[in-house]
């Protein structure tokens, strides 16, 4: 039914979409925390910082990360030279891209859940002799929880179609970062593909559909054993 | 013991605002009651000094000592986290844990690490005196009003408090539920060995309950004292409230009457009779009368229903100038307060030092009025 290189454009989308995921749901909820909770001098800017994403141009956020993560960029640079990790047209560049992208969908909906969560809820464990910490694990997050799962399957259902920064910053190669988009954005300009492009464009609608029905299940779940 | 000295200053303080704009609480008070309450309007403070007890507002400047240990000392630098204080809190709302069953809420804080002076109970212990065993299973959304605060209480006795605060914990339950968690309050006070700091507007509930009473009012302590004290002081009469206005009488259980269902209760000015056959013989109550409550009459009264006929002589005379005016009566060394209407005072002549017979009905006085104490 799918060819093995549709097979492979595929697992290679999946893998650069839960990779970006799974090491930004840590980031992601320390800041959508820190906004949630705390203030402190600077947050609007900081707020504005975790948005950007959503209003640049991919291109631009491509570039920058090009310039930043790059062989030789300043940041890239010292990893690939204490750690051996190379972002730079590597599958784990395309992740770090569509990572940034749904950055800011992440914070939001998580955000957005902590927020909801009663302060005095928080109180009333730090009485009962509840660290700063185990508040956090026992009452803040099983609470904010559909929204956070909510964050994290939207950031994935983005990571699956991300193109722009991703083309820019770790370019097109078959195998190794080119992606679902990327796959048919090279189908498109070579003549004649038409049936090939048509039906990578049947597989992104599933998995995007699939993903909402995803996030729509757990998030009536995780309400439902929350008594709401 | 418990030792409270702090001020606190509420807003941000800006050079074109008067600094005298902004709240300011400042509260100085110790007592080593098993129940003290805060007693106060609301916006008096009251709510912000348990907060700083327990850690969840962070005083200005002062020092909070409880049993010896110094929870906050602005001087010395000391502000114990909330967690490490042994501070149990019940707050007016409850504040269960929604994603939690009862049983889960209840043992919550038990896990915590015994902290010096802690009093002690079981789990079994806390179930059964609160009367919760057949919720244990429900989720916590699915509880009333009543059943929630129970819960509430019990979850902050088994994190073994060395201090329990109670803030309004029965604001926001109907009158019939009130009765209810107020009688399991007196048992925790009673049965438990764990001190209360109590916070409350409503008289009933502090005559009632404390042993020793803070009255604050916009912020500041006016009078640290002794319950009945504070509550018969007529100087305090325009902080804990003129339309309130009445005595608080300590007295034992005399004798019952199972016919009638009627109790004698013996104090040092005389008896009285009143419904409270739930007293054991020799069981301590504090009764309130309130002045509305006390007519006054020259000579003993014949075929009147009113069964507490006390014999005093009239005291100082309260009258403001309008319709009401406030007799006080002095019995053996109590004092109650009759409010009657001034033409009433002028046309029997009431005269300072005069026999006069105050009447209360037996039934004014009702379980809001009376309150074991220990």
């Amino acid at each position: 039914m799918l060819s093995p290189a549709e097979i492979s454009i595929i697992a290679l989308s999946l893998k650069v979409a839960a990779a970006s995921v799974l090491f930004s749901v840590p980031v992601a909820l320390a800041c959508a925390m820190l906004l949630a909770r705390v203030s402190f001098p600077g947050k609007t800017i900081f707020d504005a910082i975790v948005h950007l994403p959503l209003v640049l141009p991919p291109v631009v956020i491509g570039y920058f990360l090009l310039v930043l993560f790059g062989k030789k960029g300043a940041i890239g640079s010292v990893l690939d030279q204490w750690f051996g990790v190379t972002f730079a047209f590597r599958w784990t560049g395309a992740a770090l891209a569509a990572a940034v992208m749904g950055f800011p969908l992440m914070v939001r909906a998580m955000r957005l859940s902590l927020e909801a969560v009663p302060a005095k809820l928080e109180w009333a464990a730090r009485t009962l002799g509840a660290s700063r910490w185990r508040v956090f694990l026992t009452v803040t997050l099983p609470l904010a929880l559909p929204g956070v799962a909510v964050g994290v399957l939207l950031a994935f259902a983005r990571s699956l179609g991300e193109f722009g920064a991703t083309i820019t910053f770790v370019s097109n190669i078959p195998g190794e970062t080119e992606t679902l988009p990327l796959a048919i954005y090279s189908l498109t300009q070579s003549p004649g593909g038409d049936a090939a492009i048509m039906r990578l464009c049947a597989l992104s609608i599933v998995l995007s559909l699939a993903a909402l029905a995803a996030s729509e299940w757990i998030n009536r779940r995780l309400q439902k054993r929350l008594g709401a | 013991m418990i030792e409270v000295d702090i001020s606190k200053r509420f807003g941000s303080i800006r050079a074109d605002e008067g600094k005298a704009a902004l709240p300011l609480i400042e509260a100085k008070f110790s007592s080593d009651a098993r129940l003290l309450a805060l007693f106060g309007r609301s916006g008096s403070g009251k709510s912000t000094v348990v907060n700083a007890i327990a850690g969840l507002v962070k005083a200005d400047r002062g020092r909070v000592v409880v049993d010896g240990d110094t929870l906050f000392d602005s001087e010395r630098g000391i502000n114990m986290p909330i967690e490490q204080r042994g501070v149990g809190y019940v707050f007016q709302e409850g504040l269960l844990f929604p994603h939690l069953n009862v049983r889960q809420n209840l043992l919550y804080g038990a896990g915590r690490a015994t902290i010096k002076n802690a009093g002690s109970v079981s789990f079994d212990q806390v179930v059964q005196l609160l009367g919760i065993d057949a919720l244990l299973d429900r989720a916590a959304p699915t509880l009333s009003g009543g059943e929630k605060q129970r819960v509430a209480i019990g979850r902050a006795m088994l994190s073994k408090p060395r201090l329990l605060l109670m803030d309004e914990p029965l604001a926001s339950l109907d009158s019939g539920r009130r009765g209810e968690i107020l009688r399991l309050i007196e048992r925790v006070r009673d049965e438990f060995s764990v001190n209360i700091v109590y916070v409350s507007h409503s008289i009933g509930e502090v005559s009632r309950l404390a042993d020793d009473v803070v009255l604050m009012n916009d912020g500041k302590v006016i009078a640290c004292d002794a319950t009945e004290t504070i509550f018969n002081r007529a100087d305090l009469r325009p902080y804990t409230g003129r339309f309130e206005g009445g005595a608080l009488i300590e007295a034992h259980a005399a004798r019952h009457d199972m016919k009638y269902f009627l109790t004698t209760f013996k104090f040092d000015g005389g008896e009285l009779v009143a419904p409270g056959l739930d007293t054991p013989i020799g069981g301590r109550v504090r009764i309130r009368i309130r002045a509305r409550d006390v007519t006054l009459a020259t000579a003993r009264p014949h075929g009147l229903s009113i069964r507490n006929i006390l014999e005093g002589s009239v005291g100082a005379i309260e009258d403001r100038g309008g319709a009401i005016v406030e007799v006080h009566v002095q019995l053996a060394g109590r004092e109650l307060l009759a409010r009657i209407s001034r033409l009433a005072l002028d046309e029997m002549n009431l005269q300072a030092g005069q026999p006069v017979f105050a009447l209360i009905k037996a039934i004014a006085f009702d379980k809001r009025s009376m309150g074991f104490t220990a």
